[in-house]
């Protein structure tokens, strides 16, 4: 049976990167709590958009939890309260009569603020321009069943890639650091024959890159993995630790 | 240099020179235990650990280890609150699996900090820089408890005020040791899927102990002197 639910917004608007920001606060009625927190979302801007005011801009676009596109810092967590989701799978049954929800976007100094709750997430492309590749020469594919690999080499290295490079790792680390992504992403190429040939040049390169962004020092307070959509462990972290030290050392 | 430059590199520095100082602290913590069992054989040892050339070296060491780990923690602090940007969430939770002790490494290692510089007047001041002294030709100081160690445990550790510093003191390094332990391995790249947990285990079990060593002889002299004695 549907239930409906009366709930206060406090959303985060700001015009531009350089504008000054602040919270607005909306009364939405009557919201289903078989919606989504997007559909919500959809329903404050129609509501915005009859009484003639600006929508609020948010990123968002597969609305299945596998694009990596929505973020939303939802009552002091990314991605909202509930555990291993992203917020488009977020719903509204979360939610009691009367709550109010405050709506932030990501903030971390190298996701700056384009309008409103969109983040300029460009910074996590660069750090996989940099090296979160396999560089293949064309020519025949090899058979994938040519090359043997360990179901648990195969498995970690699947955890790691599960990786939607949302962003709320950075969102949610107290020192801004964007580590937990890099590891995913050097640990599932490392993991893999495919991938080995380059790892001691792509771990320094992701990681020079990173620095360079101005992302923060890993504490390992463990709060991206607490954080994660995709519930990616830290112990990648170690992983890429490893595969950094191992490649400077060896220089 | 990659050790100052990359991140990775910077918590490198941390993790050793954090090694370094738990090392350090299980020496010190052995030691002590000793004044339990024989206050000669403590003095014997104090004697040994005076103004000897391997002991200043150490000393120096040690300092310089101090600095280093306090230094980064400082420089690697104020990055981090730089990468968290101007504008700060206005609701924040906490998260179940994130310790406490690991969101405020920098207060609680400040902490232990501001207490080292008491525990440096009770202790080296009156051993080691009184031998030092007189090395140099200054007498300042009562040379002959100079390497009378368990005089000076006796002498602040009876006094309930000071049994409690030390004991709040303790507390908070045990917070300290609680995440740096593991996460100094961590960020050493030693640990996977199947070792995190016990690494996190173990590290709690040796840094308990280790604070441990510590709070027995605080707890034992206070003890012994205000009830047995």
């Amino acid at each position: 049976m549907e239930k409906t639910i009366n709930v206060t917004l406090k959303v985060w608007r700001q015009a531009g990167p350089k504008a000054q920001g602040k919270f607005e606060t909306y009364k939405l009625n009557n919201v289903s709590t078989d919606s989504s927190f997007l559909e919500m979302m959809d329903i404050l801007n129609e509501q915005l958009i009859s009484e003639r005011k600006e929508p609020v801009a948010f990123d968002h676009d597969c609305r299945e939890g596998i694009c990596g596109m929505c973020s939303l810092y939802i009552n002091g967590h990314p991605h909202g309260p509930d555990g291993e989701i992203t917020t488009c799978q977020l719903h509204m049954r979360k939610f009691k009569d009367g709550d109010t929800i405050t709506i932030e976007p990501w903030r971390s100094a190298a996701f700056p603020v384009i309008k409103d709750l969109m983040v300029n997430r460009g910074a996590y492309d660069k750090i996989i321009q940099a090296g979160g590749f396999v560089s293949v020469n064309t020519g025949g594919v090899p058979d994938g069943n040519a090359i043997p690999i360990s179901k648990i080499y195969a498995d970690e290295a699947m955890d790691a890639a599960s990786c939607i490079g949302c962003g709320a790792c950075a969102a949610a680390c107290k020192n801004g650091s964007a580590m937990l992504f890099v590891a995913a992403k050097v640990s599932q190429l490392a993991l893999l024959p495919q991938g080995k040939v380059e790892r001691a040049t792509r771990a320094k390169a992701m990681v020079a890159k990173m620095d360079e962004l101005g992302f923060g020092n890993c504490t390992n307070t463990g709060a991206c993995e607490a954080e994660c959509p995709k519930n990616i462990s830290i112990s990648h972290i170690a992983r890429l630790n490893r595969e950094f030290l191992s490649a400077k050392i060896k220089d | 240099m990659w050790l100052i430059n990359s991140s990775i590199g910077r918590k490198l520095i941390m993790s050793i020179s954090g090694i370094m100082l738990v090392l350090f602290l299980l020496f010190h913590g052995l030691m002590n235990m000793v004044v339990i069992f024989s206050a000669d054989a403590y003095n014997a040892i104090c004697a040994f650990l005076g103004a000897n050339w391997y002991a200043l070296i150490a000393t120096k060491g040690l300092a310089l280890g101090f600095m280093v780990h306090i230094l980064y923690a400082m420089y690697l602090s104020f990055q981090n609150l730089k990468a968290r940007g101007k504008e700060r969430y206005a609701v924040t939770d906490k998260q179940d699996k994130v310790s406490w002790a690991s969101q405020n490494m920098l207060v609680l290692g400040l902490i232990v900090f501001g207490f080292l510089a008491l525990h440096l007047y009770h202790f080296w001041s009156k051993m080691q820089l009184v031998e030092i002294g007189h090395m140099l030709g200054k007498h300042v100081g009562d040379i002959d408890k100079a390497v009378d160690g368990a005089y000076w445990i006796t002498y602040w550790f009876s006094q309930p005020v000071y049994a409690i510093i030390y004991l709040v003191w303790l507390s908070a390094l045990w917070f300290h040791l609680t995440h740096g332990v593991w996460s100094s391995l961590h960020s050493l790249g030693l640990n996977n899927q199947t070792w995190l947990p016990r690494v996190k285990c173990i590290s709690n079990i040796f840094a308990t102990l280790v604070v441990l060593l510590f709070v027995s002889v605080v707890v034992y002299t206070y003890v012994y002197q205000n009830f047995v004695l």
